[in-house]
Order: structure tokens, then C-alpha cells, then sequence
């Protein structure tokens, strides 16, 4: 394949992926590692959902609002609205510009919002809210948050960042069993991949593995694989050169050669005709002898020791 | 401050970066070379210091620093630095009325655990006088170091609340840096010591890993870093987010060299 031919083949792969982990509506959950993070992965999706028309609600609890807002023009940030959980999540400076109710009460209002149209709401992180709420709490307002509305236009997406290694597998695979998209993040020589398990209503679960990196403006760039060292390039000058020319021996059969090969019998094959050859001595195999010269001290009994055996 | 140090981190006192939250952790190593590190580092480019030292006493670090060219005891007089000595304070806090909040407060009361008296401390020893503001001192927290505080009795969403507190403060209101010490326990199942190490792990803009060698105790290496910047705003490039080099210790410096290039075995 020609790298253009490829960048052509990837662009489509890039709207497929977004594409289809948006698409499905309900929960998405990127979990992350320390080593592989994962929000770059959460603004790219935020931007698609943006360009789509789409308003999108961010409860942030992890980095401030300039941080989260970094990178993004402003078209998608007059559709970002951010609900700040960073400077205050506690209610620890009682100056009243925390969230009334702390996180839970927030999430609750995510649930209650009125305005029209599909929406987006992106959870930073989902792992900040299990270290403060109690799991069953956070579940069922997630599953009230991303319950489909029969009615189409009402359609929430939910957007979750999990951090792995921060929870024990219970809580995990709770979360996991309320998402109907869940991306794994790891790589290998500096290339991400993100390894996304898709659960369809009434299908089998399919797996897709795809290795990618995040441009500056967080949209999404589809790699092969890991980036190898560069291949060095033939000289062009240089003619290529047969090596099978000038050999010292022969590559290839010819007809009689090859039938000459098939008729050999191998010298360790038992076929009728060697059995044949060794039981009677042909009229150029000579018959073997022993010599044997006794020495002065050989026993020469010439009686058999094996006689008194049963056999 | 050491200076090999610096170059591997591509830091220099008049250009380090604002904001950040620096994490350094040991495992099966003492680490705490780092931490005298940054405190003369930060000490030298003439920043606004506030030092929660929990482990040592305020001689013990200022000995260490007159040897790395900072005298602790100067910059605490000029009002440079702040420092919380924990192992004094831990003890004052029994012969004082009840009614003064104490930044380890939570030692004498049973129900309150949370470290908020510890972050009002912080915010007020960070606060800016008229003149800091004028010559834009940044702040910095030091913490030496957060897995005691698990071992006093609190939780580890307590300690990452108070440091999610103090990045609000510290790191993005007021642009200052966090430098703080957690100690990984490795084999030993410490489940609170991991979610604390983790949770400030996916926090940090800049990992430092102090190691001891696999093979065991070396006189002339004594152990391996390993640096990783996370983040996507990283001026390096993909490939060079993590490297590795091991150390030495000496008396006034440390020098680090790559793997297997210890000048005692070449």
C-alpha cells in the first residue's frame, strides 16, 4: 500500500472509530493508566461531539477550567459548558462558589437539565467520583444519566475517565457493565492504542484494537502500528542486483532432474525389492567371513549358553 | 541543588515552569535526596518556600542545605521560607487549648479526617505580601512526606483531597509549584499507599522514580531514576517522555550517568 493510499484508508478509519464509539449513544468509558493517559482521548471525543452541533456539559473535578478548555478553538469552547468541581469540590473556603450539594447534587442536576437537543456530558473523572461518592450511589446516577429517552431528541451520551489502577476490580467492572463502548488505553515504543470493546444491544461484544496519537488541536491521527525505526531507503543511483545470478549451485530442477529425484529410493526406505536384495546375495556381493585367531587364554566352548532358555 | 540533576530535567532556576505539580517517589531506596534537591533549587531561584517537613527536623534539612549552598535559617529569617517542623509541632499540639486550630489538628481529634487546618496553613503561609506581589515571587510546596500521614491514621482520599486543595491554590491560582515525597511500598499489599501513589501519579506533570538496583546494594551505584513527564503539553517529543539513568551519592553532589556506565565499572 502507498503511504497515500494508506492516509486515505486511515481518515476513513478515523471517522469510523469516532464515529462508531459515539454512535452508540449511552456510556463511553476510557480507562486510563498512569503511563498512557487518557483525557487527550476524552477532548478528542469532546471535539467530534462538538463539531456534530452537540452541546456538552463537563463536570470537572480533576484540572481547572483554563486546563481543560487548553486547545480547543472557539467554536467548541461556546459549546463546552464546564461545571467546576476543581476549586471547590469540599465546600472547604465556604465562600458560596462551590457547587450546592457538592458532586453527587451536581451529577443529579446533569440528569434534571432541560434544555433540547442531544447532549454530550463528559465525566473528569469518573474516578474522582468513586474515591467521594459510594459506588451504588454513583451507579445508579449513572444510569439515570445515560438511560435512552424514547424521545430522540433528548438523547444523553455519556463520556466517563476512569483511572485504572485507583480501584479495585468490583468497582471496575461495575462501571463497566453500565457502558456500552469501553476504551482500554496502553501502547508499546511511544505509540498509544486504545483497545475498544463495543457491547451492541442483542450482539456478541466486538473488539477492535487501533493505535493512534492526539494532534495539538485534539483530533485524532490513526497509526499502523508502532512507529519502527525508519527502513533505509535504496539508493536510487545503485542498480538492484540479482543475487541468484553466479551461483555456485543449482536453485532450481529441471524436468528430467526432478524426476531423476522422485524415482530414488532413500537409502534407509525398507521396500520389498531391498528386502529382497538383503535375504539372498547377489552375484556381485561377496559373502562375509570372520577371522578369528583364539588367543591362549579363550575358552572355546563351542556349546550354546543360551541353550537352557525357554525362548 | 544538584546540576546534572537540573540538565537531565532541562531546568535551570531563572526558567522553571509554573504550575506544576512534581511527584517523587521511592521504592525500596531512600529518596530524600530529591527532596533536598528541590527545596535548595527552589531556595536559589528565589521563590516563596513553604515546607511541610513531617520526617526530619528543620537542622537536619538546613545541614544538608549549607552543603547544597542554601542556609535554611537565613531565607526563614528574611521570610523566604515557611516551615512546618511536624515532629515539633506534633507534640505542641497536646500542651496548646483546643480551641487554636493546629495545621495537625487532625492528631488530637478522632472525628475530623481531613487535613483542611493543614491547607489553611499553607494558603496563609503562601499568601502574598505586597511586595512578593510586586516582584512576582511564585510559590512553591514542598511535602516531605505524604505516606506518613497515611501511617497517622488518615485516608488516602483525605491526603489527595488536601492536595487537590493546595493544586487549586498553589499550582493555578496562584501559578507556584507542588513538589511532594510519597514512599511506594512495593511488594508489601499497602492498598492506601498504592491509591495515593496512583492518584497523585495521574495528577503530576513530572514523575521522578528513585529505585534501588535489582541486584541489590552496589557501593558505587546506588540506585536508578527514572523521570517520566506526562501531560500532553510537553515540549519533547513522544519517545523521549520517560528516561532512565542510574546515581550516585556523594557528599555534596550527585552525579547520574546512563545505564551500565558507572565510571567504576568502564
Amino acid at each position: 500500500m502507498t503511504p497515500s493510499e494508506g492516509v486515505g484508508r486511515g481518515m476513513e478509519s478515523v471517522l469510523e472509530m469516532l464515529e462508531s464509539l459515539l454512535a452508540l449513544g449511552g456510556m463511553v468509558l476510557l480507562r486510563d493508566t498512569v503511563e498512557w493517559e487518557g483525557r487527550s482521548l476524552l477532548k478528542a471525543l469532546i471535539k467530534k461531539s462538538a463539531l456534530y452541533g452537540e452541546q456538552v456539559h463537563v463536570l470537572g473535578c480533576e484540572v481547572s477550567e483554563e486546563e481543560f478548555r487548553e486547545g480547543f478553538d472557539s467554536n467548541i469552547n461556546s459549546r463546552l459548558v464546564y461545571h467546576d468541581l476543581f476549586r471547590d469540590p469540599l465546600n472547604w473556603s465556604k465562600t458560596g462558589e462551590a457547587l450546592p450539594g457538592g458532586p453527587l447534587e451536581a451529577l443529579r442536576a446533569l440528569c434534571r437539565r432541560t434544555d433540547p437537543g442531544p447532549v454530550t456530558v463528559a465525566l473528569d473523572s469518573l474516578s474522582w467520583l468513586l474515591l467521594h461518592l459510594p459506588c451504588t450511589t454513583l451507579c445508579q446516577a449513572l444510569h439515570a444519566l445515560s438511560r435512552q429517552d424514547p424521545c430522540p431528541g433528548k438523547q444523553v451520551r455519556v463520556l466517563g475517565l476512569l483511572h485504572e489502577e485507583l480501584h479495585g476490580p468490583g468497582p471496575v467492572r461495575a462501571l463497566s457493565s453500565l457502558a456500552q463502548a469501553e476504551v482500554t488505553l496502553s501502547g508499546a515504543l511511544g505509540q498509544a492504542s486504545a483497545h475498544i470493546l463495543y457491547r451492541r444491544p442483542r450482539q456478541h461484544p466486538t473488539h477492535q484494537t487501533q493505535w493512534f496519537s492526539i494532534l495539538p488541536d485534539f483530533s485524532l491521527d490513526l497509526q499502523g502500528g508502532p512507529l519502527l525505526e525508519p527502513q533505509p531507503q535504496p539508493d536510487p543511483h545503485t542498480p538492484l542486483v540479482d543475487p541468484t545470478n553466479h551461483l555456485t549451485f543449482n536453485l532450481r530442477l529441471s524436468k528430467k532432474e526432478r524426476e531423476a529425484k522422485d524415482s530414488l529410493t532413500l537409502p534407509f526406505q525398507f521396500s520389498s525389492e531391498k528386502q529382497q536384495a538383503l535375504l539372498r546375495p547377489g552375484p556381485g556381493q561377496a559373502t562375509s567371513h570372520i577371522f578369528y585367531e583364539p588367543d591362549a587364554y579363550d575358552d572355546l566352548d563351542q556349546e550354546d549358553p543360551d541353550d537352557d532358555l525357554d525362548i | 541543588m544538584f546540576p546534572e540533576l537540573n540538565n537531565l530535567l532541562n531546568t535551570t532556576p531563572d526558567r522553571a515552569e509554573q504550575g506544576k505539580l512534581t511527584l517523587l517517589c521511592d521504592a525500596k531506596t531512600d529518596g530524600s535526596f530529591l527532596v533536598h534537591h528541590f527545596l535548595s533549587f527552589y531556595l536559589k531561584a528565589d521563590y516563596k518556600v513553604c515546607f511541610v517537613a513531617l520526617i526530619q527536623s528543620f537542622s537536619h534539612y538546613n545541614i544538608v542545605g549549607q552543603k547544597l549552598g542554601v542556609s535554611l535559617t537565613a531565607a526563614r529569617e528574611r521570610g523566604q521560607l515557611v516551615f512546618l517542623e511536624g515532629l515539633k509541632s506534633a507534640v505542641d499540639i497536646f500542651f496548646r487549648p483546643q480551641e487554636e486550630p493546629h495545621p495537625l489538628q487532625f492528631l488530637r481529634e478522632a472525628n475530623t479526617r481531613n487535613l483542611q487546618p493543614l491547607y489553611e496553613f499553607v494558603r496563609e503561609a503562601l499568601k502574598p505580601t505586597d511586595e512578593e506581589e510586586a516582584a512576582c515571587r511564585c510559590p512553591v510546596l514542598l511535602v516531605d512526606d505524604l505516606s506518613v500521614l497515611l501511617s497517622l491514621g488518615l485516608g488516602a482520599v483525605a491526603v489527595l483531597d488536601f492536595i487537590h486543595y493546595c493544586r487549586a491554590t498553589v499550582c493555578w491560582e496562584r501559578k507556584g509549584n507542588i513538589v511532594a515525597l510519597v514512599h511506594d511500598s512495593g511488594d508489601a499489599e499497602d492498598e492506601e499507599n498504592d491509591i495515593l501513589l496512583n492518584g497523585l501519579s495521574h495528577q503530576s506533570h513530572l514523575i521522578l522514580r528513585a529505585e534501588g538496583l535489582a541486584t541489590g546494594f552496589c557501593k558505587d551505584v546506588h540506585g536508578q531514576l527514572k523521570i517520566l513527564w506526562r501531560g500532553p503539553s510537553q515540549p519533547t517529543a513522544p519517545r523521549d517522555r520517560s528516561l532512565t539513568y542510574q546515581y550516585k551519592i556523594q557528599d555534596k553532589s550527585v552525579s547520574f550517568f546512563a545505564k551500565g556506565m558507572s565510571p567504576a565499572v568502564l
